[in-house]
């Protein structure tokens, strides 16, 4: 915890933004989902976008990574070496092409019939063509091809490892059990080796234990490969855990906007969180509540 | 069929009782469906005028038949089955698969390389004619065909109704070509792939926002506006006469086939003039064309292009978010698929000497894409297996005169053949929905390359 | 002016009965999603039973009134069809519900390979011409219209009426409407899945069955090849109208029936069926889902 809030306060002050959102607005029909909405998120942090069920999150993430094209609005993403794109402009697959964007799906989207090493494989697909010389070289059976393959084994390998799945490789992705179904499809959106990377309810239907290990997962990929993530989730304890900064959403619009302890005692967030239907609410409170104790215990860096 | 569930619990003089009931029913419903297919015949007599002949002894075998199957199926093969298959259950699975079934292609293209001097020795330069022409070539066309086709519906995932358009691509190709320009077929052979890509790419580009059954029948409707247009545009095509007069193809230009050359192939051999030796050649090309379209299969599936295209048939959104173009991805798709559809159009010509607008119906598009899904989609050897069961089996048909001892001198078999396709393709279906081989093999391993089962492999939506 | 009225008329007529066919392929199609394939010949088979019934009244009760005659005709066209496909429904596709996608196609296709040729095998591979039926002509307004062109519109508007009854306003359709909807949901509550798509299959048989007589009575002649084409073509008129979409079948049938007589009309008759295929080829580009099909949303 300690790490993350120390990590907020350096970024913060160099204020070097790797996704900005500005005025964005989504109408579908008569629906306005997304409302005139703006916020940044930094890079090499953790950015969590939440919100009550049906607040416009999953729209964010589908005008981020160009599945739909927002009715107004600019998305910016500027990367490490400071080439921006246009998000908005952009077709879906080259967004995570070129500007080097990967996501995740709420509903997990995985080649449930190709095996897990194959759909680590297929994420590296653009390196491998390349290598392959759009396939006519491989075709051919020349070295620089054979090279790129064993290179990106290598690649699934490393991150087969680090989301503990090396054991289950050679297994089809369908027979994998949920959680290390959620923590593969992190791993293929890492092999595209993006600089920004979007989680769509990383944490939905884990057990604890599972959601810890995602956990040790987000940290390390922030760690070790300098990503940034930017993700929406319900489980409160994940966001407040690892996150450095939240954007609460509520009817399309930005209620608030700042670190884990700004926004849980932000009276705007706990009112629209209270204001969630009543199955939900006590478990709300409650979580809030539990943070802010162990938070209190730690003597809150705020 | 509806109530296999619980046919388990019956027992003895109840299930007797049940196939009884069950056998009557169905001779009732037989009884429904053919009576006036089956009693009544409808035929022209010397005025020509329609008259009914009726068949009343016919139609009450067709209803015992069926009465008597579905009894017996009721009350002796199913619980048979139903044992059988908890006696299967019940013993552990087999470890090591047998010698033969582990290097089974390797087998297999062994024998096939071996089959025309066996079919020579066994029957005569003569005689192996229809060996290997109506058995080996026409099965390696289905198979290289279904190869072709295997790349888009079985990698791909891409539901392609209308083939045999790139197939008459090909073949017209060479046909129309070989004759304007005398080009020779090894000339021809690759420009009527290139030809045929280039047309897979043009009919793709706009259907390919389509999904599903929607692409499906735009194909359907691609393919066919392809035979109409080879039917109506006489000027060039000759319409419904065909083309005719193709020249044959040679060894690579060293032998000839023609008979008036001086480097005819028999004369360079000293050997008997006989048609034997041209369709012995056209044999070891189908085969070899056919392993080529294996191989690059094979290969291909093996690098990014193909993993692409599994993973595209698996789910699209995802490959999207994986920044791969599907629009290329499935354009590429199309068009390979479609060049070895033109391979195998331009051998058709070259081996028939004759293309007309009759062979690339839709009929065709049908059994080719038969033969992919019941060899089991993606499975090369799967697919091999289908279209020699299938096309061999109906080509047999031809060769069972001793029938016409037993049903008399008017019965001709071959009128059975493609009812008995038909029933064949739905029998085999319904017995194996995954096809012959339901498991598919994974492009990549860490430790071990263990076969994915069907259960989890999807069959595409685009 | 009046050419051009005469060809709508004679396109209505066409359009009619491929409304018809393509009702069949398009209720099927939203109720367990599969293309039947040998939907077409089930049509075809339909046209035989008319013409064999057709042929054992005329043989045995001479002078027998047309109406009369007409009515036995499609009853027995439709029990028959019915009947088959009722069958097919059960042994071909039932068992292989809920698996692969693919495989109900298969089996369609071969059944309608197998359909087209069990004919072939007991009633001849020859054309069946039978002697005109109905023969009248009206002349109004300079158009003549036959009667043959009257029954068959008439009768496509009292089938369509029954049968949007039916599908709207009746505990049977509301079954059919949930079902295919969710199976599983309407299994749960209650809904004999089972039954509801055997019933499907015999309505979308009995109006391909009418289409038939209709077909045997316009034309006067039927092959047992005379599935394929008009099954192709109510196909694609399902599929422009919006696969799935009840009106969308009629309006597409109607509108395919107009393309082809128009185009047969002022362009020329060989390539009608380039035509009809092209439009629907284009339509389908620029509407991926068909004139009143529901827009597949792509959810993320």
């Amino acid at each position: 915890m300690a790490l993350g809030a120390n990590t907020v306060a350096t970024n913060t002050m160099t204020n070097d933004p790797i996704l900005k959102v500005e005025h964005l607005s989504m109408r579908f029909g008569g629906l306005m989902a997304i409302n005139d909405l703006s916020f940044e998120a930094q890079r090499g942090e953790i950015t969590a976008l939440i919100g009550p069920n049906g607040a416009g999150k999953t729209t964010v993430f589908n005008c981020v990574t160009g599945f739909y094209k927002p009715t107004m609005g600019m998305i910016t993403m500027r990367q490490k070496a400071g080439k921006e794109f246009l998000l908005e402009r952009m077709a879906d697959f080259e967004i995570t092409r070129d500007a080097k964007v990967a996501r995740t799906f709420q509903n997990i989207r995985l080649f449930s019939g190709l095996t897990v090493l194959e759909n680590l494989l297929v994420a590296q697909h653009n390196m491998l063509m390349k290598a392959s010389g759009y396939t006519i070289l491989g075709l051919l059976g020349l070295p620089a091809y054979k090279h790129a393959s064993a290179e990106s084994i290598e690649i699934a390998k490393h991150w087969l490892e680090k989301a503990h799945l090396i054991e289950r490789a050679d297994d089809p992705a369908g027979d994998l059990p949920y959680g290390a179904q959620r923590r593969l499809e992190i791993a293929r959106a890492m092999c595209t080796g993006p600089e920004f990377l979007c989680l769509d309810e990383p944490a939905a239907g884990l057990n604890p234990r599972e959601s810890l290990a995602l956990n040790e997962l987000l940290r390390s990929i922030r760690k070790d490969s300098g990503t940034s993530i930017l993700l929406i989730e319900h489980d409160m304890s994940v966001v407040m855990e690892i996150s450095d900064h939240v954007v609460v959403l509520e009817y399309g619009q930005k209620i608030s906007d700042g670190t884990p302890d700004h926004v849980k005692n932000d009276p705007k967030v706990i009112a629209a969180y209270l204001g969630v239907e009543d199955d939900e609410v006590e478990e709300v409170i409650e979580e809030i509540e539990v943070i802010a104790e162990s938070e209190g215990t730690e003597g809150g860096s705020h | 069929m509806s109530n296999i569930s619980n046919t388990h619990e019956r027992a003895g003089g109840n299930l007797t009782a049940q196939a009884l009931r069950e056998g009557f029913f169905a001779g009732l419903v037989s009884l429904g469906l053919f009576v006036l297919f089956v009693g009544l015949e409808t035929t022209q007599n010397i005025r020509n005028e329609l008259v009914l002949n009726q068949r009343w002894g016919l139609l009450a075998i067709f209803v015992i038949v069926a009465a008597v199957g579905r009894f017996l199926s009721v009350a002796y093969l199913r619980p048979w089955l139903a044992a059988r298959k908890a006696a299967a259950a019940a013993k552990p699975a087999e470890g090591e698969e047998s010698f033969f079934k582990r290097n089974f292609s390797k087998i297999a293209i062994v024998a096939l390389i071996f089959y025309p001097p066996i079919m020579v020795m066994l029957f005569g330069v003569q005689g192996s004619l229809k060996w290997v022409d109506n058995f080996g070539i026409q099965i390696l066309i289905y198979v290289m065909l279904a190869w072709g086709l295997n790349i888009v519906v079985g990698l791909a995932g891409l539901l392609d109704l209308g083939y045999v358009a790139f197939y008459a691509v090909g073949a017209y190709s060479y046909a129309l070509l070989s004759q304007q320009f005398g080009f020779s077929f090894w000339i021809l052979l690759p420009l009527a792939g290139i030809l045929a890509a280039f047309w897979g790419m043009i009919l793709g580009f706009p259907v390919l926002r389509l999904k599903g059954d929607y692409l499906a029948i735009v194909t359907l409707a691609f393919g066919e506006i392809i035979r109409l247009v080879l039917i109506n545009w006489t000027e060039v095509t000759r319409g419904t006469f065909g083309v005719s007069g193709i020249p044959k193809a040679s060894v690579f230009g060293i032998w000839s086939f023609d008979v008036s050359a001086p480097n005819n192939f028999a004369k360079a051999f000293d050997l008997p003039m006989s048609s034997a030796y041209y369709k012995i050649f056209l044999f070891y090309l189908i085969l070899a064309l056919a392993l080529l379209t294996a191989y690059v299969t094979i290969r291909l599936r093996r690098m990014p292009i193909g993993r692409a295209w599994e993973a595209l048939r698996e789910d699209e959104i995802a490959c999207r978010s994986l920044g791969i173009n599907t629009v290329t991805t499935k354009l590429t798709a199309f068009s390979i698929g479609a060049m070895f559809g033109g391979f195998a159009g331009s051998f058709f010509a070259v081996r028939q000497g004759f293309v007309s607008p009759e062979s690339f119906v839709f009929l065709e598009s049908a059994i080719i894409l038969a033969i992919v899904v019941l060899g089991g989609m993606g499975s090369l050897v799967g697919i091999a297996v289908a279209a020699a069961v299938m096309v061999g089996g109906t080509e047999l048909l031809r060769e069972m005169t001793f029938l016409k001892q037993i049903f008399g001198p008017d019965f001709t078999p071959e009128l059975y053949r493609m009812l008995i396709f038909g029933l064949a393709m739905v029998t085999v279906m319904v017995w194996k929905p995954r096809g012959f081989v339901g498991s598919r093999e994974p492009t990549a391993f860490l430790r071990e390359r263990k076969a994915v089962s069907g259960n989890f492999t999807k069959e595409g939506h685009g | 002016m009046e050419y051009f009225v005469q060809q709508l008329v004679n396109g209505l007529t066409l359009g009619s009965i491929y409304g018809l066919i393509a009702i069949g392929y398009t209720m099927v199609y939203g109720i367990i999603g599969m293309i039947n394939f040998a939907h077409g010949d089930i049509f075809m088979l339909g046209g035989f039973a008319a013409l064999i019934i057709f042929l054992v009244l005329t043989s045995v009760f001479v002078g027998l009134p047309v109406v009369l005659l007409l009515l036995v005709m499609i009853a027995a066209a439709m029990l028959t069809a019915s009947l088959w496909n009722w069958t097919i429904e059960k042994v071909a596709y039932r068992p292989l519900r809920g698996s692969f996608r693919l495989a109900p196609l298969i089996t369609a296709i071969g059944m309608s390979i197998a359909l087209s040729n069990f004919i072939q095998v007991t009633q001849g591979p020859r054309n069946k011409p039978i002697p005109p039926l109905v023969s009248s002509v009206y002349n109004v307004f300079g158009i003549s219209i036959s009667l043959k062109q009257l029954i068959i519109m008439l009768l496509t508007v009292i089938l369509l009426t029954t049968f949007w009854y039916i599908v709207n306003k009746t505990s049977l359709g509301r079954a059919q409407r949930a079902t295919e909807q969710d199976r599983k949901m309407a299994a749960l509550l209650g809904i004999d899945v089972d039954r509801t798509i055997s019933v499907t299959f015999i309505m979308g048989a009995s109006l391909a069955a009418v289409a038939g007589t209709m077909y045997l009575m316009y034309y006067g002649v039927t092959v047992f090849t005379d599935g394929f084409i008009p099954g192709v073509k109510a196909f694609t008129a399902a599929v422009l109208g919006g696969i799935g979409s009840l009106p969308g079948a009629v309006l597409g049938g109607l509108l395919i029936g107009l393309i082809e007589s128009l185009w047969s009309a002022y362009f020329t008759i060989d390539y009608k069926d380039v035509a009809t295929f092209s439009i629907l080829a284009i339509v389908l580009i620029f509407k991926p889902s068909g004139i009143l099909g529901r827009p597949e949303v792509e959810k993320v």
